[in-house]
């Protein structure tokens, strides 16, 4: 990557000293409604904002300069911006000599990619791309936040690296309240990552690191495959070919939260056996082989680890629920009876196995996060924990600036399906809506799916706020309530994606980047139409 | 770092240095002594609305009251926070506020967590000497989570202001004027149908029974419940919140001014999307899938079958064939233990979870 390791570089705390905070992709009030106020907080104390999102979202309503970028072309609005930024000699040279490479060739390709054609595919006008360069290179801490509407296309990690590139090029990175920051959706996606990946052991160590697996080998007693394994999309491919037979998913639903909904029901009917371990009967679950009751949040003690990388304790706060176990209790039992002994008497024990086993945490235990919880990387017992990262050297050394063209999305709208649809989470529900489904409070103010609509389209169609219309593209079709406004832009229509009843992930392509393999939940082609009768 | 000037004065004759720009509030906090306070939050602008927290400021012959929640220190100010004047007058304060206070905290929920009690009480205010007139009562509104009673508000304003200074949703007001002035939504419409978000930061704020979550009431008072220190489980900011527990029952979601990373802010999910803990849907018993339909198994019975038909894929396949896909939903040691268990029990290293998704 462009500085050696994924992640927030900066801390939550720092948000409200921002000077400029360029959003892409991003609706914090809705999403994490925390850090919302925490921009709010950088808002009343008179930071600017930048927005760059193709639906008027709350920020974009009180932002300086408000770009409506038409979903999949944010490439040419970043690259644009770099050509402003060196066409106007607004580049921090000293930066750019001292601690990074790739300079030149990123010039010479950003030459081209002038305001004007950026605007013909993004739809902004040129003056205020030029504009945003300008603000964002000028600002003494400018931050660029962004989270899924940058990385949700199959060419998510090309996104992320040409904004890196406008980091690199200003120099805003490495220092308190300035830098480039991803807000994970989840509430443990920094853990799991940190915790769970086919290519590496915890803490980003490799699985064909041979001094990496010994380690491990000599700590668990046994002998470690070296192959990268399969990523979940991969693994449902396997599946769709018939070349994988038996699946255990912990705490998921991919039935509603991956895309191309048949494909992957069909997929998981294709396996020998299928485990499924949650706290309520999910749409995937009803395909299981054997379903095994585990505990939310509320019943067991452990960690999460925050999206500023913190690690936080969670703690016990009732008994189980019926006949429930602790998920941790779950897997060392059925390992145990596989013939490998895990033998826990507390997630205590299991954090104290990670932290030896993994430099990154290797200073944090229980003892030390009892009050407040301490941000990786933390090497050892003394370290008081990473606020903000990159400061005077990145993990790869120097910063990269990658030379990085258009690609279109994998489905854009046609003559068939001229609409662009577009995805995303709301305020009030959560993902596959599980939980907040049922919680009284919030399907109190929503409890329905809706498909928001530019009036000029709606318009055209003759559609009503209001009225349920029908949504289909190449994949499926589904009925949702119809919000007719100028919030989204002309062309496009947004989703959410929490109900299982018009899930949203029935009419999504199953196309995905081709390095992380996060799927392109945020551009397809798509048609709606009223419901006669 | 830009070098903010000292300020020195002498608050109950301790003479201290402070920053520039800290409230006499600050000061005196900053050295152990207690001024009490109503309508202040440290998350919100100072509004002095309260009066509570007024002190007595040397100057010359006639002393002065002055509310110290708002007044920036000067320098050589000397200042008394429990000379008779002031202690007198904030006897006074409190019979005004009370003369529009019912005084039933025998039934109320907030009874033990209430400021205006514990001030009371402090004071030893048991009636007001000033003509009461009751008024207000409990609002109507269908929201499940929020119920305000406006014969209960101090005006003390911290939930109008956290909705417009905090989360900027601007849901809520003053409204009406004397005796009738209260806080609420415009036209007596509802929180569905406003801009109200629900996120219950006026309940966290209000320093009275007037706001309060409306799932807990009658559910116990404040000394019943154990308060247990967690991280919420919805989104990647991790917010640090106490459950309330009562029995075996989460009774309400709070937070604590100063938490990391969140400043005691709670959102419509962390603070109201606890019930699903509870649900009457919650898996608890394993399943095992018989002839297409869902039995109830013993624990034994389904780690038995999942243990010996995964061995069975396994040798038949090989362990390429199995895989684990684990959740950002879970802990870190629940994710550990996954990847462990794909690697070292199956030995493959198909394992992944939803990040990319």
């Amino acid at each position: 990557m462009s500085f050696g390791s994924g992640s927030m570089t900066n801390s939550i705390s720092e948000i409200k000293d921002c000077k400029l905070i360029f959003l892409i992709g991003g609706n914090p009030t809705e999403a994490h409604p925390i850090v919302g106020l925490e921009m709010k907080k950088a808002l009343r104390n008179g930071c600017t904002f930048i927005v760059a999102d193709p639906r008027k979202i709350w920020f974009a309503q009180h932002a300086k300069l408000y770009l409506p970028v038409r979903p999949g072309t944010d490439n040419w609005l970043l690259n644009a911006m770099a050509h402003v930024i060196i066409a106007e000699g607004l580049e921090n040279k000293e930066f750019i000599s001292t601690r990074t490479e790739g300079f030149e060739e990123l010039k010479a390709f950003v030459k081209d990619i002038t305001p004007e054609q950026a605007s013909e595919f993004t739809g902004i006008p040129a003056e205020d791309i030029r504009q945003a360069a300008r603000l964002y290179a000028k600002s003494e801490k400018s931050a660029i936040y962004y989270t899924l509407g940058i990385t949700e296309h199959t060419c998510g990690t090309d996104n992320v690296r040409t904004i890196a590139n406008l980091a690199l090029l200003t120099g805003h990175v490495g220092k308190s309240s300035t830098g480039v920051n991803p807000i994970r959706g989840q509430n443990n996606v920094q853990g799991a990552t940190d915790m769970c990946l086919p290519d590496k052991m915890t803490g980003y160590q490799g699985v064909t690191d041979n001094a990496v697996m010994e380690k491990f080998e000599k700590a668990w007693g046994v002998t470690l495959s070296r192959t990268p394994g399969a990523t979940a999309p991969t693994m449902f491919e396997r599946m769709d070919k018939n070349q994988f037979k038996a699946l255990y998913v912990i705490g998921e639903d991919p039935v509603i939260s991956e895309p191309n909904q048949d494909s992957t029901i069909k997929a998981l009917k294709n396996l020998e056996f299928l485990v499924v371990q949650d706290i309520f009967m999910s749409e995937t679950a009803k395909y299981a082989d054997v379903i095994l009751p585990a505990t939310s949040f509320a019943e067991k003690d452990g960690t999460f680890t925050n999206t500023e990388r913190r690690v936080q304790r969670v703690r016990k706060a009732i008994d189980l629920v019926g006949n429930t176990r602790p998920d941790w209790q779950i897997t060392s039992e059925l390992s145990t009876r596989m013939g490998y002994n895990m033998n826990y008497s507390s997630p205590k024990e299991i954090f104290d196995e990670i932290a030896n086993l993994t430099p990154i945490l290797a200073g944090i235990s229980y003892e030390r996060i009892e009050q407040n919880g301490i941000q990786w990387p933390c090497p050892d017992a003394k370290h008081p924990g990473t606020k903000f990262l990159h400061e005077g050297k990145f993990p790869r050394g120097l910063g990269k600036f990658f030379v990085l063209p258009y690609r279109a999305p994998a489905e854009s709208p046609d003559k068939d399906f001229p609409l662009l649809l577009s995805t995303g989470r709301t305020l009030y529900h959560y993902n596959a809506g599980t939980m907040t489904r049922r919680s009284e409070g919030i399907i109190h103010k929503t409890n329905e799916c809706f498909v928001e609509v530019n009036q000029a389209d709606a318009k055209e169609l003759g559609i009503f706020d209001g009225e349920t219309i029908r949504i289909a593209t190449r994949r499926g079709e589904i009925t949702a309530r119809a919000e007719v406004s100028g919030k989204v832009k002309k062309g496009v229509i947004w989703m959410p994606l929490h109900f299982a009843e018009s899930a949203v992930n029935k009419l999504t392509i199953d196309a995905y980047d081709n390095i992380t393999q996060t799927a392109e939940y945020k551009v397809c082609g798509a048609k709606i139409e009223k419901i006669p009768g | 770092m830009v070098m903010v000037p000292k300020i020195k004065l002498n608050i109950d004759g301790n003479t201290i240095e402070v920053n520039k720009g800290k409230t006499i509030l600050q000061a005196a906090s900053s050295i152990g002594i207690h001024i009490p306070t109503l309508c202040h939050d440290p998350r919100l602008e100072p509004f002095a609305a309260c009066r509570v927290c007024m002190v007595e400021i040397e100057r010359g012959k006639s002393n002065a009251l002055i509310t110290s929640c708002n007044t920036e220190v000067t320098d050589g100010m000397v200042i008394r926070t429990d000379s008779e004047k002031v202690l007198k007058t904030r006897e006074m304060v409190l019979e005004l506020i009370l003369s529009d206070h019912p005084k039933d905290c025998m039934t109320c929920g907030k009874c033990g967590a209430c400021k205006l009690q514990d001030l009371a009480y402090e004071y030893g205010v048991r009636e007001s000497k000033f003509f009461e007139e009751p008024d207000g009562g409990v609002v109507e509104d269908s929201n499940p989570v929020i119920q305000q009673d406006t014969s209960k508000c101090i005006l003390c304003g911290r939930c109008v202001r956290i909705c417009s200074e905090v989360q900027q949703d601007y849901a809520i007001d003053f409204k009406d004027r004397g005796f009738k002035t209260e806080t609420g939504l415009p036209f007596g419409m509802s929180r569905r149908d406003t801009t109200c978000v629900l996120c219950g930061q006026c309940v966290s704020t209000c320093p009275v029974g007037s706001l309060v979550e409306k799932q807990a009431v009658g559910m116990g008072r404040e000394w019943e419940f154990k308060q247990v220190k967690t991280t919420c489980a919805y989104c990647g900011v991790g917010c640090t919140m106490y459950l309330n527990v009562k029995g075996n029952q989460i009774v309400k979601v709070t937070s604590k001014a100063g938490s990391i990373p969140n400043d005691g802010n709670l959102c419509v999910k962390g603070r109201f999307g606890f019930d699903f803990v509870h649900h009457p849907d919650r898996l608890k018993q394993p399943l095992i899938k018989r002839n297409g339909k869902f039995e109830e198994a013993t624990w034994d019975e389904a780690l038995n079958l999942v243990a010996s038909k995964l061995g069975e894929i396994k040798a038949k396949y090989g362990p390429d064939y199995v895989g684990v896909m684990s959740s950002s939903r879970c802990t870190n040691e629940d994710n550990y233990l996954a990847m462990k268990f794909a690697r070292a029990t199956i030995g493959t290293n198909n394992v992944d979870q939803c990040a990319r998704t």
